[in-house]
């Protein structure tokens, strides 16, 4: 319902358009084009925005992931601070006192944290709107509570990450460890885009569509909808990993509920149900996150709003603007444009297509 | 046999301030069809309000609460008519996204303008004073936390029993299209019908202000609120009353027996536990959908 003006203009004429992970020529051309960016990127810029480009990095692994849960299968999530906790503790756990090697580590936390998952996904075969909303609510919070009384992850006080080593390759920079995430952050995407293409991708878009009817064509509601629980924590757990050192050091408060809301707002602001969207969207809001933790150094504007903030607000309390900013975010895109960048980019290319009409 | 009871008697206080915001969201979501994320804040900034009204510019009390408990009224109508009502194509994803927008608003402008810092806030009634039943203690807050949520739950329930509004408000929750046509403004109702919900949550938060005022104060009882609706069904006054209280009993049975330093997520299993059990909560007819 919601995609119709997609489907009216990506008009498909056999399966293999369908089946395409690139659709045209000129995608590739621009892709490559960002490939060649990504890979320039550290030797030209400063340091402090390849850690904001290892940090919007993060985001997009985590929200792709939960778009494939709520864009595509319909599930709303709202606990995914919970599994990137998880991803986050168990990467460091597993290589600090199991001496796992950190790229075997990653993907074995992802596998915790996808099982979880699939657990999560159970009762969730059962329940949908508020229902659904609470109970991964009540997931997301729990796990941080039981995370943060574990002896084995430092309990309250968190944890530091051990040092990084590939092979003969010591990372210690931002710049260094920018080349082994985005390498993982472009393959998890092409992994999404990938699934979304195939018949499990399929599967997802009709259980969000219509169940009922989904399942009367032969689509097995149980294994799919826990397996998009499952895929997407997989994709928070290794988010969550890569994150724990990003940071080189994780508490238990860190993983609070409104990062699960800032997840959610990502996917939304980017657009339900499609890749490219939750990838502009996790830039974006990742992008905009950081600046406005440091607002008052924002030039002009700062200064304006400290100033606004002594004579009629609080200095202490000056960072919260930041929550006011996310929110009339979320507000206009939901009331003014449900689809988000993605229906923004669905209009501009509709008008210029069918230009001058 | 004496703890037993003693916990027993502060889980019903508890799970009295939980009541509260449990009708608040149960009101609304039977009027909107969204779980209302913002119950706890359309109770925050009334709170603040009423705080500033006291200790800044020393109003009495029987002024200041009132005129809390009015700006409460129409923070909730202002919300709904604002921002709610204009979402267009609404599905519950959407509203359940716009509600997280309003809530991280007003949290957001609540923290801006009076910091971090904790305070608490001027009240009739001290915290410490306790009244002594047999060999029960309960604090004198408690016990008018207690007696308020009574007389709250008696009013809705004599509101919606009895006068037209409330009629008129039950009409259009069950089928809307055929109260539009009785005659019955539903959008208006809709909106009173927050208003009310914004008031309920209001006194909620007036009686916890005095132990604590801080912006994420209305953060826990909110969320159990929700529990508790949840348990109860989330459609029903009663139930959510009942899953409330089961809430707040059973989080301070498991605080005082079992451990206390998980007694914040009991909520959360308790959830699970009863959705697993009966999807749609204890006291809702299981939804059917019909093909």
């Amino acid at each position: 319902m919601l995609l119709q003006e997609n489907v009216l203009m990506d008009m498909k004429r056999d399966y293999y358009e369908d089946v395409q992970i690139f659709t045209s020529g000129t995608i590739v051309f621009w892709l490559g084009a960002l490939m060649l960016l990504l890979t320039l990127f550290p030797f030209i810029a400063k340091n402090y925005y390849i850690y904001v480009a290892n940090y919007m990095a993060i985001n997009v692994i985590v929200v792709v992931g939960l778009n494939l849960l709520v864009g595509y299968t319909g599930q709303i999530s709202m606990g995914h601070a919970g599994f990137f906790a998880i991803g986050a503790y168990g990467t460091i756990a597993l290589m600090t006192h199991a001496h796992f090697p950190f790229l075997l580590a990653l993907p074995c936390a992802g596998i915790v944290a996808a099982l979880l998952g699939f657990l999560l996904g159970l009762p969730a075969l059962r329940l949908d709107g508020p229902y659904l909303a609470i109970a991964t609510l009540g997931f997301g919070i729990t796990a941080t509570q039981i995370i943060g009384k574990i002896k084995l992850f430092g309990e309250r006080q968190g944890l530091h990450a051990p040092k990084l080593t590939i092979g003969p390759w010591h990372i210690q920079t931002d710049k260094d460890f920018y080349f082994i995430l985005i390498p993982i952050t472009i393959f998890m995407v092409l992994i999404a885009r990938n699934i979304v293409k195939t018949k499990v991708g399929r599967a997802f878009i009709a259980i969000r569509d219509a169940d009922i009817a989904a399942s009367t064509m032969g689509v097995n509601l149980t294994f799919y909808k826990t397996l998009a629980f499952a895929v997407s924590a997989f994709y928070a757990a290794v988010g969550g990993g890569l994150y724990a050192f990003v940071l080189r050091f994780i508490e238990p408060e860190l993983f609070s509920m409104f990062m699960s809301i800032m997840f959610l707002t990502m996917v939304v602001v980017g657009g339900l149900g499609s890749i490219m969207g939750s990838v502009t969207g996790a830039c974006l809001l990742a992008f905009l996150d950081l600046q406005l933790r440091n607002i008052l150094e924002i030039p002009y504007f700062g200064e304006w709003i400290k100033a606004l903030s002594e004579s009629y607000f609080s200095l202490t309390g000056v960072s919260n603007i930041q929550l006011i900013i996310f929110g009339l975010i979320l507000i206009i895109i939901m009331l003014f444009e449900p689809l988000g960048i993605f229906g923004i980019w669905i209009r501009f290319k509709k008008y210029w297509m069918t230009w001058p009409f | 046999m004496v703890d037993f009871l003693q916990m027993v008697l502060s889980g019903i206080a508890v799970g009295s301030s939980y009541a509260l915001m449990g009708l608040g969201m149960v009101l609304i979501y039977k009027a909107s069809k969204v779980p209302n994320f913002v119950q706890g804040e359309m109770a925050l900034l009334p709170v603040f309000i009423s705080f500033m009204l006291l200790s800044t510019y020393k109003i009495p009390y029987y002024i200041a609460f009132p005129a809390t408990l009015i700006f409460a009224f129409f923070l909730g109508c202002f919300l709904e008519f604002a921002i709610l009502r204009r979402a267009k194509a609404p599905n519950i994803l959407g509203l359940i996204i716009i509600t997280i927008g309003m809530e991280m608003m007003l949290l957001g402008f609540v923290s801006w303008k009076f910091g971090a810092s904790q305070r608490a806030m001027p009240f009739p009634i001290s915290s410490y004073d306790s009244i002594m039943i047999g060999d029960i203690f309960i604090s004198s807050l408690d016990m008018l936390t207690l007696v308020v949520a009574l007389v709250i739950m008696l009013g809705l329930f004599l509101f919606f029993r009895f006068s037209k509004m409330g009629v008129a408000m039950k009409a259009t929750q069950m089928n809307e299209n055929a109260a539009a046509l009785m005659g019955i403004k539903t959008k208006q109702i809709r909106m009173v019908t927050w208003g009310i919900s914004a008031m309920v949550g209001a006194v909620a938060g007036l009686l916890i202000a005095p132990v604590l005022v801080e912006p994420y104060m209305m953060w826990d009882p909110m969320l159990k609120g929700f529990a508790g609706a949840v348990v109860g069904g989330m459609t029903s006054l009663p139930g959510a009353v009942f899953g409330a209280y089961i809430v707040g009993i059973t989080e301070h049975l498991f605080g005082g027996y079992i451990s206390i330093e998980f007694k914040s997520v009991v909520a959360f299993v308790i959830i699970v536990i009863v959705l697993c059990i009966k999807p749609s909560g204890l006291f809702a007819r299981h939804y059917v959908k019909k093909v």
